[in-house]
């Protein structure tokens, strides 16, 4: 597991690919499933995410220590994070519609879903779970982004060509797609152990 | 209104929509294998069918509970801020479950980990707050909540009891397979969770769904 005694590189590698928080930790998969259906749509999606991330883990982590911690609110720890978070998805979608019109088609529905995308929140609950400081938050939030986009896009790449593909019926779609993401996941398994984490 | 020149059919009618709110959720628009909702947790949380089920539970409360509550509220909110309400309510019932859990049943707590918070972002109970009780009545979206978290908490704890049995040899704790049995430990590790569900919607759309592929 991550401690705060690890090196940051160690944290960001660990967080990116031996934890990878799609296909190892099961967080965030409904964006997962719901989006890789195309390449572009994917890595819109994947950039927007560690986007967020980074923003509402900085802001969550000051809100956490500056204000809960100080003031003995932590029961109000999941209502304000949703909270901060939220506000970042509309800036965000904003400023997406304003610069990027055709990112914003193409990713339509799902970016103000990143509001409801677990992969924000938990990286902002497990960085004060695992008590580390705000640099190696940082870094950590940064891993588990990387780790979001490496494996969506490597996902969406794969279903491309499933699509393809002749299926039997009643595994067309979702179905084959779930088994793709057990295979992937196997794959990731393999890297578990690695540096001894 | 004609409520009062035919009362018995239009209470029986109201009886019959309010009967198919709740059963619509079980099988035919289920959450999970249907609307591809709430993953994070069916998937993360079913490596044995008590850590499966307590998570049925808990969702049960949050969504029954969130469901009713947005239903009031929502004719007094006006339309632009509805989604922060309507985190704020789901966040604050998530709150007392995740407390609840934790002084009652620690050990459960501990092994549910960040997905009792987590269900704050469950998109099932987001989406039904957003598609279903903000337009519909107090009693509609009860049962639409009660019959949602049945459909939730059959999928993940079968889940559960299908990976607790293959990957452990037990079911609930209890050994029910001869003990010369070798548990397939894939099942319980992250790839047996996908591949589980995937051949249950294979199954769900083979059965269930008219027409085949979508």
């Amino acid at each position: 597991m991550i401690s705060q005694d690890m090196g940051l590189f160690l944290i960001f590698l660990s967080a990116m690919i031996v934890n990878n928080i799609l296909l190892i930790r099961f967080i965030a998969l409904c964006s997962f499933f719901g989006i890789s259906n195309s390449m572009q749509t994917s890595v819109g999606m994947g950039f927007a995410v560690v986007f967020v991330m980074i923003m509402a883990t900085t802001i969550s982590w000051l809100v956490y220590q500056y204000l809960l911690v100080p003031f003995d609110l932590l029961y109000l720890r999941t209502a304000s994070f949703i909270l901060t978070i939220a506000t970042f998805v509309q800036l965000e979608e904003m400023f997406i519609r304003k610069m990027f019109p055709p990112l914003y088609r193409a990713m339509g529905i799902y970016l103000p879903l990143i509001v409801v995308n677990c992969a924000v929140l938990a990286a902002a609950f497990l960085v004060i779970d695992y008590n580390l400081g705000l640099v190696k938050s940082l870094i950590y939030t940064l891993g588990v982004g990387f780790g979001y986009f490496f494996a969506i896009v490597m996902f969406a790449g794969i279903r491309e060509r499933t699509n393809m593909a002749p299926i039997s019926k009643s595994f067309q779609g979702y179905p084959i797609a779930f088994i793709t993401a057990s295979l992937m996941s196997l794959a990731f398994l393999g890297f578990k152990g690695l540096f001894g984490l | 209104m004609s409520t009062e020149a035919i009362p018995i059919p239009v209470a029986a009618k109201e009886r019959t929509r309010l009967g198919k709110e709740l059963t619509k959720g079980i099988i035919v628009e289920n959450p999970i294998l249907i609307i591809m909702l709430g993953l994070c947790a069916t998937l993360a949380c079913s490596t044995s069918a008590t850590d499966a089920f307590g998570m049925g539970l808990a969702f049960t409360f949050v969504m029954i509970c969130s469901n009713v509550v947005v239903a009031l509220v929502s004719k007094i909110t006006p339309h632009q801020i509805r989604i922060p309400v309507f985190i704020t309510v789901i966040s604050t019932f998530v709150t007392i479950v995740d407390y609840a859990m934790k002084a009652y049943t620690p050990l459960l707590s501990r092994s549910l980990g960040v997905f009792v918070p987590l269900i704050v972002v469950n998109c099932i109970v987001m989406g039904r707050a957003e598609a279903f009780a903000s337009r519909n009545g107090v009693a509609a979206s009860f049962m639409d909540g009660v019959g949602m978290s049945i459909g939730f908490t059959f999928i993940i704890t079968l889940i559960g009891v299908i990976r607790e049995l293959l990957g452990n040899g037990t079911v609930f704790g209890l050994g029910v397979l001869p003990a010369g049995y070798q548990p397939f430990l894939i099942f319980i590790l992250p790839p047996g969770a996908f591949l589980v569900i995937g051949f249950l919607m294979a199954v769900h759309k083979k059965f269930f769904q008219k027409g085949g592929a979508r």
